[in-house]
């Protein structure tokens, strides 16, 4: 099965932004043979001599853009959600402890990326970048907002890591709303007084689909677009917290170290309200379409309808 | 000491390069003493190396260490820091004072070296494995700013058992970076043991030649092979090339030599006295 890959897939705006990013000469681009999949490709064909293949070999890929790096580039290296995670100790060691702006994009994350199965589907890897000190983490739930977070890296400093993912889903963003957006900051969807829905990558139009349903039953619930993980956007989790008195949090990731953690970790300090986590359940996935598996493991609107009933309840 | 930062180095010749390895080697071994930990032996087969790169060839600014076109050392083999410490000393980075911190809490001398605590120091190691793909991200950037930067990277021998630093030579060999060159320090101990007993790498030579690469090798503790090497590297610029250092491991300190107990411990006070004397 191939999904379409043009026209609203988070990579796509990654593609897009690092094309956006060109004209900077500082920018390079680092692939590891997945070019066609992240969509780096593009800033290949136009700015070859700007773009470095280093083959099927992630751990290299990551400590050459170290060394760009600390020469003056302000390199963006990039490859699939899961073979990053090879690399874990060269971004750790190499990359954010030396204290150096590399930017990381990893495709193809999240349960959502279907029939290749478990071994191509990372849900952990938010987890552990969140680990990681001084390490920016993002997860756009669009095209358009992925673009226009890659071309906010621009003028980040220190090192970051973006999980994109392969499949399109429904434009959360239009062209004059994705202006508004800004790492750090959650972007508030939806507003709502009962539950928050606190949410990020391709759960988000699930969980815009979940808030409408539960409308229809009488139930205001806001949804918040996190697609910042770290740092995370406390004031308006406080908010929101304030607000609506529970939360639930959506990802296409572990419910161990993920949104739901991110959340519970800074309410646990000050409010803590009731939150329900919605996310996979410390299991690993399977073959199948991102519909079929996302239903088989609780990651559908549904799901975050019985969650917010949950944690409403347990007010 | 005086580093030329237009021509590289400091215009000495093979006995001042000797006798400034002779005063390296007595502060490796003092300031481990002093910390009570830290990794000689990899240090005394290093230095020589070093000393020849930093006498002859690097150039470097002491009044501005980040000075963009300066050449790059980056130290793969990070936990023989005080080889590193011991050369930034004499050049003038670092005062005696920081080689007696080494190891404490908030010195400018780490345990492994770390670009981002001591000037002079372009790699932040102590993981191995990893500083050669480094240098060749610098000879990338290097090479796209047009500049004539040298990139030299140290690598240990036992450190050519992690899996990245071939992945870094096939990729290197691809790229033609001419501005990489590589000192392999051949000391054949790691941590636990000699190589052939833990995991020998082999004819490290046949196997870069087999990636590519051109290479020399040479004994690492001969000041005038080493400054021969080092012009000969420096002369290579279709692509990369290394040079393999057969070295003694403890070098120049009778008990540490080809010991393998002295990877990674600090000598007694009597252990220390003898070292002092042997190194005058």
């Amino acid at each position: 099965m191939t999904a379409p890959s043009s026209g609203g897939a988070s990579r796509d705006g990654y593609g897009e932004g690092l094309l956006r990013l060109a004209e900077d000469s500082r920018v390079v681009v680092l692939e590891a043979d997945l070019g066609k999949s992240t969509k780096s490709c593009h800033f290949r064909t136009q700015n070859p001599d700007r773009a470095i293949s280093l083959g099927i070999a992630e751990q290299n890929m990551m400590l050459v853009a170290a060394g760009m790096a600390s020469s003056g580039k302000i390199p963006f290296a990039s490859t699939f959600a899961i073979f990053t995670e090879r690399a874990f100790e060269q971004v750790r060691n190499g990359i954010a402890r030396a204290g150096l702006t590399v930017h990381i994009c990893g495709s193809h994350g999240g349960i959502h990326t279907g029939t290749d199965g478990s071994s191509a589907q990372s849900i952990e890897d938010l987890a552990i970048y969140r680990t990681v000190p001084g390490m920016t983490v993002l997860h756009p739930c669009d095209d358009l907002s992925a673009e226009e977070l890659t071309v906010q890296l621009l003028g980040h400093s220190g090192p970051s890591y973006m999980r994109t993912a392969r499949n399109k889903t429904p434009r959360i963003y239009d062209e004059e709303s994705v202006a508004e957006i800004s790492i750090g900051k959650g972007s508030i969807i939806r507003e709502g007084s009962d539950v928050c829905i606190l949410s990020c990558g391709v759960m988000v139009s699930e969980s815009l689909a979940a808030a409408d349903d539960l409308n229809s039953d009488g139930i205001s619930a806001a949804v918040v677009d996190m697609h910042t993980l770290k740092p995370i956007d406390s004031g308006l989790i406080d908010r929101f917290a304030s607000q609506c008195g529970c939360i639930v949090t959506v990802e296409d990731h572990s419910i161990i170290g993920g949104l739901g953690s991110a959340v519970a970790e800074h309410l646990s300090g000050g409010l803590p309200v009731p939150i329900e986590m919605v996310g996979v359940n410390d299991q690993f996935g399977e073959s199948g379409s991102p519909e079929e598996l996302m239903s088989k493991l609780g990651l559908c609107s549904k799901d975050i309808q019985n969650a917010a009933h949950e944690a409403i309840r347990r007010k | 000491m005086h580093v030329n930062k237009n021509s590289g180095g400091m215009g000495l010749d093979v006995s001042q390069l000797q006798e400034l390895s002779r005063k390296c080697r007595l502060s490796i071994v003092e300031m481990v003493h002093k910390a009570g930990a830290g990794h000689p032996g990899g240090s005394l087969s290093a230095i020589d190396l070093i000393v020849g790169l930093y006498g002859t060839r690097l150039r470097i600014d002491l009044t501005n260490p980040d000075w963009t076109d300066r050449d790059r050392f980056i130290m793969s083999k990070g936990h023989a820091s005080p080889a590193m410490y011991s050369i930034l000393h004499q050049v003038g980075f670092l005062d005696y004072d920081d080689l007696m911190g080494f190891r404490t809490l908030g010195s400018v001398c780490q345990g492994h070296i770390d670009m981002k605590w001591t000037r002079g120091v372009d790699f932040s190691a102590g993981s191995l494995g990893m500083g050669l793909s480094f240098g060749l991200g610098c000879a990338l950037a290097a090479r796209m700013d047009g500049s004539v930067r040298e990139i030299w990277v140290m690598l240990g021998d036992g450190e050519m058992q992690e899996g990245q630093v071939w992945e870094a030579a096939m990729a290197a060999n691809y790229h033609s970076v001419g501005n990489l060159k590589v000192m392999i320090d051949r000391n054949r101990i790691q941590n636990d043991d000699f190589l052939e007993v833990q995991m020998e790498v082999g004819d490290i030579a046949a196997k870069l030649l087999s990636f590519g690469w051109v290479v020399r090798e040479i004994d690492g503790h001969s000041m005038s092979e080493i400054v021969d090497a080092l012009q000969w590297a420096a002369g290579i610029n279709d692509g990369p090339c290394a040079i393999i250092a057969h070295t003694v491991k403890g070098k120049g300190v009778s008990y540490m030599e080809n010991n393998p107990s002295f990877h990674g411990k600090a000598p007694t006070d009597d252990e220390f006295v003898i070292a002092m004397e042997e190194l005058k």
